[in-house]
């Protein structure tokens, strides 16, 4: 905790940094947004940030360490394909609510 | 790189994900949230991980980027601009509070772990038993093999989650045409994926091949594969397939299922999802060509989304 700020910024710690204060960022949005999409996005910074936290506590002097990031690469997959559901789910969600409104909008589904 | 680039880099990151999270334009969110994710790329390359700018660049900002826009423009043709609603005061302080306590918290921990490269001294002395030289590929399909073939059949199951949402009578039927309404642009669209196709054909295998020894893979092969399907797809220079096209269905399932029969044949070599001696190299690229193009087609139809009733495709042809 008390290293000198140079090293601290050149181990590689400045961009975990980064990622503790995205996630950060992303949790203040999530619980303040209320809109399910900028919501959506906002797990996506959460998620980016961890990954960044992740990725570069593995950044040694030499080399970046392999397993952290195989790791990182399966988990933003996973992140898209849970964007992927979570986009699907919003927007069924409007289309139903769309249509059990009263019939002043006949068109609901949506134009692509 | 210099201290100054990344300083620089990394207030460019926070600053990008600020607006991303906070202007209240949703297009200006999903725009700056791309950014976002290639700035990010920039960060991932500074790091010295090559292979994950690139799936950060593709996945994280590329088709996150287009579901996240297609997902808006759905919502807004049907009334809703997906702009927040203002939160009370108190709400926003107290989350303000929780979440500064969360990051001072979450630094701590995080300074308190010297940052180092342990287990790739542990993975570099077993890369030649595989004959393959990038390490992260060796991690993803050989000593973490469990992780990977888990995570292909999430996309799987993700891509059939989203199907179930299909509305009544829309099953099996075809996503929404993602074609552009403007019948120039369209052809535009359509004749530059003409173009686009073969080339994405021949990088996603290029990619593939050089994911063995260099900076690749099978999950950026499949996404360039996606980005060039779902452009053709943009163009109507093919339609989006029905969900119960029996040849879509085989190359949705062809790589996990291939990856999934060579872990089992290794019970005979040893044990599940081990690869004979000798035969690691050729297994893993068998099963990365598979995924590839399982991938790319899953990922493709993840971002055309739910089947919806009577869409019909511009032509006959799904793709295959």
């Amino acid at each position: 905790m008390d290293l000198p700020l140079p090293e601290i910024l050149s181990a590689g710690h400045l961009y975990a940094l980064t990622g503790a204060v995205l996630v950060g960022l992303g949790l203040y949005a999530f619980i303040t947004l209320r809109h399910p999409l900028r919501q959506l996005l906002a797990v996506n910074v959460v998620g980016a940030g961890i990954f960044l936290i992740l990725g570069s506590l593995g950044r040694g002097p030499e080399a970046t360490d392999p397993l952290p990031q195989a790791l990182v690469i399966t988990g933003i997959v996973v992140a898209v394909a849970l964007t992927a559901f979570g986009a699907a789910i919003i927007v069924r969600l409007a289309e139903t609510r769309a249509a059990a409104k009263p019939a002043d909008d006949d068109n609901a589904r949506p134009e692509p | 790189m210099t201290l100054a680039f990344d300083l620089i880099l990394c207030l460019m990151i926070l600053g990008t994900a600020g607006i991303a999270l906070f202007v209240r334009d949703a297009l200006a969110a999903i725009a700056f949230f791309i950014a976002f994710g290639n700035l990010l790329g920039l960060a991932w390359l500074s790091l010295d991980a090559v292979n994950v700018a690139m799936a950060e660049i593709a996945i994280g900002a590329g088709v996150t980027g287009v579901l996240l826009i297609l997902a808006r423009a759905r919502l807004l043709a049907l009334g809703d601009d997906a702009a927040s609603a203002a939160t009370p005061l108190w709400l926003r302080l107290g989350a303000l509070a929780a979440c500064a306590g969360f990051v001072v918290l979450l630094a701590a921990a995080v300074l308190s772990i010297p940052p180092e490269s342990g287990l790739d001294r542990v993975v570099a002395p077993l890369m030649p038993g595989l004959g393959i030289e990038n390490r992260v590929t060796g991690v993803l399909l050989a000593f973490r093999a469990y992780d990977t073939l888990l995570e292909t059949f999430v996309l799987l199951g993700a891509l059939v989650a989203v199907w179930s949402l299909a509305p009544a009578g829309a099953w099996p039927g075809r996503p929404a045409d993602p074609g552009m309404a403007d019948a120039p642009m369209r052809r535009v669209a359509g004749t530059f994926s003409q173009l686009l196709l073969p080339v994405a054909l021949v990088m996603a295998a290029y990619l593939v091949w050089a994911g063995s020894d260099l900076p690749g893979g099978a999950f950026q092969a499949g996404t360039v594969l996606a980005g060039g399907l779902f452009v053709a797809a943009m163009g109507g220079a093919i339609g989006l397939p029905s969900s119960d096209r029996p040849l879509l269905r085989a190359a949705l399932v062809l790589g996990p299922a291939v990856f999934l029969a060579v872990g089992l044949a290794g019970v005979a070599a040893g044990g599940f999802l081990v690869y004979p001696e000798g035969m690691a190299k050729t297994l893993i690229v068998t099963i990365e060509y598979t995924l590839a193009l399982s991938i790319g087609v899953t990922l493709a139809l993840l971002v055309a989304g739910t089947p919806v009733p009577g869409a019909a495709g511009p032509n006959p042809d799904g793709k295959g």
